[in-house]
């Protein structure tokens, strides 16, 4: 039998718990998306001195689990006086920030690599017919490259945010109270589970569906074009997009 | 003829589980030196450990130790996964809900610990807008939230972490154990530069406080049979013995102290 009592008491706690989830996931992912920009191009540039560094930034990030990446930052910075001296330390103080940096860091390298994928599979063909109709490099770049490469990111990037949105999880281990620290918390305090981590899990899966759901919109503005029904009956605004392009 | 014959088997296999429950699961924890600590190899020691070995020996039960979580505790009493806790749970009336108490078997205060010069008072006004670092789920944290709401609470898992937040520069002060406080930090090269400040708080009330064995819900027997062997135990000096292994001074709950002399 479910306590609704527990459940109705506990939702407060569980609403600031899932604020708490959204902030860590949004400003991890936009700042994850915003890094990887730039370096998915130095990724797969053909010129070693670029994209090396890249790939061990991210070989590294991707060879570590998320929550050892979370404990050398959480523990391991504070004990160098060099980061304890400097001007950062308010920042790595608190534990917020921590879990923000481990995981926009890991969010980067895995988003580095999707991108990286797309732009190397971009026919190389595209560019090519871009350049001979005079487009400059800049025009190539932000109407042609990006769009086609984006849109075959779609699909996996998708899941990196959903998986990054689990990750968040890991943020309760370094007394961040989000949505399973408040579950943990309901657990200890009245030794239910179907009214603590069964509601963590509900709140968990409601924003997978969400962000599904956001992503399957996005996938469909984008993704049009695969459509063989959608893109059949082009939309006036889309035609003259298409012609602004051109 | 044939009745009797049930019966009789019947008394046989019901038997079993009555021998069986002079078997007792222990839950003990291993992060709270000097009560429970684990060593290296797995080995768990610890007035705790101690406390436990010598009620065993006195109720002539075989005991399993069992670790687990301090976060767990309770819920793992409630699960069945053992018997009974000695784990240095203080006794508070949250916890009288869920579980009953043998009587304390020691009481020790708390203490505000900070880098030596860094304060010289301690009020709620004192610590406003300061950040302290206590264990969470904890009668101190309940404490800090009642007395203390215009301070920055930084709640951390295990009580050591408590030390090692305010060594890392986390927090500006910590709320902790008088004893684990002073064996796990201070006593260390990583405690040096910081001192126990202001004056020890007692979180417990007078002849109902302290530390105490969690029991489930009405086992009454069991509990009853802890309380007589806790009596033995302090009564003859094996309690006393064992206490000046680890501590310079008294934690035996006043009340039993009073009660011996």
């Amino acid at each position: 039998m479910i306590n609704w009592s527990i459940i109705i008491e506990m939702l407060p706690a569980f609403w600031r718990g899932l604020q708490i989830t959204l902030i860590l996931l949004c400003t991890a992912g936009l700042a994850g998306l915003a890094l990887a920009v730039p370096l998915s191009l130095a990724r797969a540039s053909s010129h070693p001195l670029l994209s090396w560094p890249v790939f061990i930034f991210t070989y590294i990030l991707r060879g570590t689990p998320l929550l050892v990446q979370l404990f050398i930052i959480y523990y391991g910075l504070p004990q160098l006086d060099i980061v304890r001296q400097s001007a950062f330390w308010p920042f790595f103080r608190d534990p917020f920030f921590c879990a923000w940096l481990a995981f926009t860091l890991n969010t980067t390298a895995y988003t580095t690599e999707i991108f990286a994928g797309a732009i190397r599979n971009t026919p190389a063909g595209e560019v090519e017919a871009a350049r001979a109709m005079g487009l400059s490099r800049t025009q190539v770049l932000r109407d042609i490259f990006w769009p086609g490469a984006w849109r075959r990111a779609l699909p996996q990037y998708g899941n990196e945010v959903v998986q990054l949105m689990h990750a968040t999880a890991l943020a309760s281990t370094i007394t961040i109270v989000e949505i399973l620290r408040v579950g943990r918390d309901v657990y200890y305090n009245h030794l239910v589970i179907t009214e603590s981590f069964g509601m963590a899990a509900v709140f968990f899966l409601a924003l997978t569906v969400v962000l599904t759901l956001i992503f399957r919109i996005l996938e469909k503005l984008f993704l049009r074009h695969l459509d063989p029904r959608d893109s059949a009956n082009v939309s006036p605004s889309e035609t003259t997009k298409v012609t602004v392009n051109a | 003829m044939r009745n009797t014959i049930t019966s009789l088997v019947l008394t046989t296999v019901l038997a079993v589980p009555a021998l069986a429950s002079d078997q007792i699961r222990i839950g003990v924890e291993g992060n709270y030196p000097p009560f429970s600590q684990v060593a290296p190899d797995g080995a768990l020691s610890g007035f705790d450990i101690d406390i436990a070995d010598a009620l065993c020996d006195r109720m002539q039960v075989e005991c399993t130790l069992v670790q687990q979580e301090w976060e767990g505790m309770i819920p793992a009493l409630s699960a069945n996964r053992f018997d009974m806790i000695v784990a240095s749970m203080t006794i508070t009336d949250a916890r009288r809900e869920r579980v009953d108490f043998s009587d304390p078997y020691y009481d020790v205060p708390s203490r505000f610990i900070a880098a030596e010069g860094d304060f010289t008072s301690y009020s709620p006004e004192d610590l406003a807008g300061q950040t302290i670092i206590v264990l969470r789920n904890s009668p101190r944290a309940d404490f800090l939230e009642e007395n203390y709401p215009d301070s920055r609470i930084l709640a951390v898992d295990r009580e050591p972490a408590v030390y090692l937040e305010l060594a890392a520069g986390r927090g500006d002060i910590a709320f902790g154990s008088s004893v684990v406080s002073a064996e796990a930090f201070l006593n260390t090269p990583q405690g040096e530069g910081f001192v126990q400040v202001g004056d020890p708080i007692s979180l417990t009330r007078a002849g109902e406080g302290g530390v105490g064995i969690a029991m489930r819900k009405n086992d009454d027997a069991l509990r009853e049979r802890v309380n007589a062997a806790l009596a033995e135990i302090m009564a003859d000096g094996t309690y006393d013995e064992m206490a000046s292994q680890y501590f310079e001074f008294d934690i035996m709950p006043e009340a039993a102290r009073d009660a011996l002399n």
